[in-house]
């Protein structure tokens, strides 16, 4: 009956916690009344859809504040350590497979919905005598010019401009990385700050970008199949690129007030490596939706 | 022989006394309990109870079904909540019966199995588990808006989900809900038996059980956020003026079925295989024989989830796609007869010349060999496209996808739970009641779905409230067969019930003979917290 505690770390299982439950309640708050609120009630279900996302936001940061304080008490050995780290590459996993959805989306409109639009599929002409007047090139918003006449966002404007922003916060992070592993609090700090900086940057041309397209372009979420795809896929991209933002934030308030090691520090890796998700993701936004 | 004393696990430093609060200790700490329970097996018990709950509303949502049927023309509902009824029996049954059923047994059996404390991320696990009873309040609840519950099948197909009234933002957020508790079940699931199983076990040596659910979490990771996508583009579709689905804006309703059956597909193999997993745990200890080519199992396991990927649109043989996708997609679909044609064979050698008893969950085992390849021999019948032409939304494919999902799927919960609850509770079941339940199960699930087979060949449409009169005898045999199937599992229930309030026999830690497993070296119940330290394996517990 050799018991083998000695040679093994006990691995950490956290105690009873209720922040599950109540972010399980805060959510479900949150999308039940903005469910209500679509359906068009105004009167309460806008108050409760926002006090359901503020509760949501305060559960996470509880959350993620007792698991930084498990790290910070050393619960946490080099098992823990690979969990979290498989668990993220896992996470973004799901996340690369939530866009694939909406680039498969795009692919196929463009690859064979518009072609069988325009007579492709049967070699037939129904379509001569339902749409004549439609071509079925892309960019387009359908046979019923649905939204109305628009023009896409040039490629080499805005777009360029994001790009080369994501891609040296993709230098400024990896930069504050090495500055970590130097033991350089100076250099990680600044190369976070420029990250977020960089992130929040990105942030505001897009929101130029939208503003743009809606006031000059005619480009709205309602022109038809581009508008659909344009708007979902750099709105989900955009979204990712604001929470990728927040967190940059955090964990430079905490590289701030000391924590983390040049050995133990996967909150900063975990954001870093989502960063770079998102950083990837937009260049495929880039090529698929603004360049081709 | 038994390496790990249960006694040691006890002294632990968040069991401040001796094992977990009941509902002695008053009822606040104990739902404080449950609530925040970080412990897997709690956890686990909480999925099968959900799952049971579920499988519960979803059966009265069939006898509604099968009473509207007994008779051709109107009876008892009207077309439109009929219609409510065959969607919601769908995704009650397949999102919070069958999935979290075998979340629950993952929750359980795994860390056991492996010989870790708990799952990798108990919180998150807490997290998952409670995710679901609010998806599905949300979801049935729009049963009383105005404009009832969704109405347009489970597959929510466009134009059509774009009626629904209400119910359409709910069942969306529900099903993002739903999809939020299946992502990270499965992360915590992959995570745990990538990094916390003991040292003495190398992947190859995993028991099947465990290799299906790596597998299944795979592909629940890479298909539940295509779905989100999915329904999310319905959203929009219908709220904020975009046209993903509508041709007059370049879109295009077949758009949806790509996407929902990239999904769907690897869903349906989501959902059969930990029963894979669960079968070949059992059959080999009612053989007394080890399992029959157990790596050839973890090929065929990975081959048939690789698969699953490539076949998706043998659902839409119909909707006019061109030859030569319908080729391949024919083609790759009957591939998958291979692999498993391979696991059945495998259960079978496994019982050739094994000295063989036939307890309960072995019936269960069978049943499901048996009924499980039938309906499988009627998948390959609907994977040629020519003939699916014919068969496509008939009730030959009610038939086909009930006989995997009945007595495949759920007969194989029935059985793990027969299997494992002497581990669970330290309490025998009651064998001749397991033995009436298995019987009366198997016969009356085949008079409810075998003749649904005659019914598609000879023409009967699924999804209609109404039919022409030929098809009346075999409709009233088939809602006979509904009602006495489920009333029969009402002894189940009591059974288990039994079980759970430990009267009955005690159980050994072995429980049974031929049973092999780390899960077995411990007592009976298994300790709260079972290996805290990783087990020293005897090579003979292994697979």
């Amino acid at each position: 009956m050799a018991t083998h505690t000695s040679e093994h770390h006990k691995y950490y299982v956290p105690e009873p916690s209720p922040w599950p439950f109540m972010l399980t309640v805060a959510l479900f708050l949150m999308l039940g009344a903005a469910g209500f609120w679509l359906n068009g009630s105004t009167t309460v279900a806008p108050y409760i859809a926002a006090v359901g996302l503020a509760m949501v936001l305060v559960m996470v940061f509880i959350w993620f504040r007792d698991v930084v304080h498990e790290n910070r008490t050393g619960a946490y050995g080099v098992q823990e350590d690979r969990t979290y780290r498989y668990a993220m590459m896992w996470f973004i996993f799901s996340e690369v497979m939530f866009f694939a959805a909406f680039f498969g989306a795009l692919f196929y409109t463009r690859m064979i919905a518009l072609p069988w639009l325009n007579g492709e599929g049967e070699k037939f002409f129904t379509n001569v005598y339902l749409w004549p007047q439609f071509e079925g090139a892309w960019p387009t918003n359908g046979p019923g010019n649905i939204g109305g006449d628009f023009e896409t966002v040039n490629a080499w404007h805005l777009p360029l401009i994001n790009t080369l922003l994501l891609l040296t916060s993709s230098v400024t992070i990896t930069w504050a990385h090495w500055g970590l592993k130097e033991d350089n609090r100076w250099k990680l700090c600044l190369g976070l700050a420029a990250t977020a900086a960089l992130g929040a940057f990105f942030l505001y041309w897009q929101a130029v970008e939208y503003i743009e397209a809606y006031e000059h372009l005619g480009l709205t979420l309602g022109s038809g199949i581009y508008g659909s795809t344009f708007f979902l896929l750099t709105g989900f991209h955009g979204m990712h690129v604001t929470l990728g933002t927040l967190m940059l934030i955090i964990i430079l308030l905490r590289c701030l007030k000391g924590h983390f090691s040049s050995h133990d520090h996967f909150g900063f890796e975990a954001v870093a490596w989502y960063w770079h998700f998102v950083d990837v993701v937009w260049l495929g936004l880039f090529i698929f939706v603004y360049i081709l | 022989m038994s390496t790990v004393n249960p006694t040691d696990t006890h002294h632990d430093h968040h069991d401040h006394h001796h094992g977990p609060v009941t509902l002695a200790d008053g009822v606040w700490p104990w739902m404080k309990r449950w609530i925040g329970t970080t412990n897997h097996k709690d956890l686990g018990t909480l999925y099968l109870i959900f799952s049971f709950v579920m499988l519960f509303i979803g059966g009265l949502m069939s006898l509604v079904i099968r009473a509207e049927l007994f008779a051709p023309g109107i009876q008892f509902v009207d077309p439109g909540f009929y219609n409510e009824m065959i969607t919601l029996h769908a995704l009650v049954m397949i999102f919070g019966g069958v999935m979290p059923g075998f979340v629950g047994l993952a929750n359980w059996m795994v860390p056991m199995m492996i010989g870790c404390s708990d799952l990798a991320l108990p919180r998150v696990n807490n997290w998952g588990f409670w995710i679901l009873p609010f998806a599905f309040t949300m979801l049935l609840g729009t049963l009383f808006l105005s404009g009832g519950g969704p109405a347009s099948g489970w597959t929510m197909y466009p134009p059509l989900v774009m009626q629904t009234g209400n119910a359409l933002p709910l069942m969306v957020f529900a099903i993002h809900l739903a999809g939020i508790s299946s992502i990270t079940g499965a992360i915590n699931i992959v995570v745990t038996i990538l990094n916390m199983r003991a040292p003495d076990m190398p992947l190859l040596k995993m028991p099947l059980f465990v290799w299906t659910w790596l597998i299944t979490a795979y592909l629940l990771i890479a298909v539940m956020p295509v779905l989100a996508g999915a329904v999310t583009m319905i959203l929009t579709d219908h709220f904020f003026g975009t046209t993903f689905f509508d041709a007059a804006g370049g879109g295009d309703p077949v758009l949806f079925q790509h996407i929902f059956w990239f999904f769907g597909h690897p869903e349906v193999y989501i959902m059969i295989l930990p029963a894979f997993g669960i079968v070949s745990t059992i059959i080999p200890a009612f053989a007394r024989k080890p399992l029959f080519g157990h790596d050839s199992m973890v090929y065929a396991v990975a081959s048939i989830a690789f698969l699953s990927f490539i076949v998706w649109a043998h659902h839409m043989f119909t909707v006019g796609m061109p030859v030569s996708a319908e080729l391949f997609f024919m083609f790759a679909t009957m591939l998958i007869a291979v692999p498993t044609g391979v696991k059945v064979f495998n259960w079978v050698a496994t019982m050739w010349r094994g000295s063989m008893t036939f307890e309960t969950p072995m019936l269960f085992a069978l049943g499901f060999v048996v009924l499980f390849t039938i309906g499988g021999f009627s998948g390959l019948m609907l994977a040629l496209t020519p003939v699916d032409f014919q068969y496509h939304d008939s009730y030959f494919v009610v038939a086909h996808f009930h006989y995997v999902l009945v007595p495949g799927a759920i007969f194989s919960i029935i059985a793990a739970i027969y299997y494992w609850i002497p581990k669970w509770t330290g309490t025998m079941y009651n064998e001749k009641l397991g033995q009436f339940h298995f019987w009366w199960s198997a016969i009356w699930i085949n008079v409810l779905f075998f003749p649904q087979h005659f019914l598609g060949l000879a023409g009967m449409p699924r999804r209609i409230p109404d039919y022409a009169t030929q098809f009346t005898d075999f409709n009233v045999i088939s809602s006979i067969g509904a009602l006495m199937f489920f009333l029969g599992q009402f002894v189940f229930i009591y059974n288990m019930i039994m079980c759970m309030r430990r009267s009955g026999k005690k159980a050994t830690g072995r429980v049974w003979e031929g049973a092999r497993g780390l899960e077995w070296t411990v007592a009976s119940p298994a300790p709260y917290h079972t290996f805290e330290t990783p087990p020293k394996i005897d090579p003979r517990e292994l697979a």
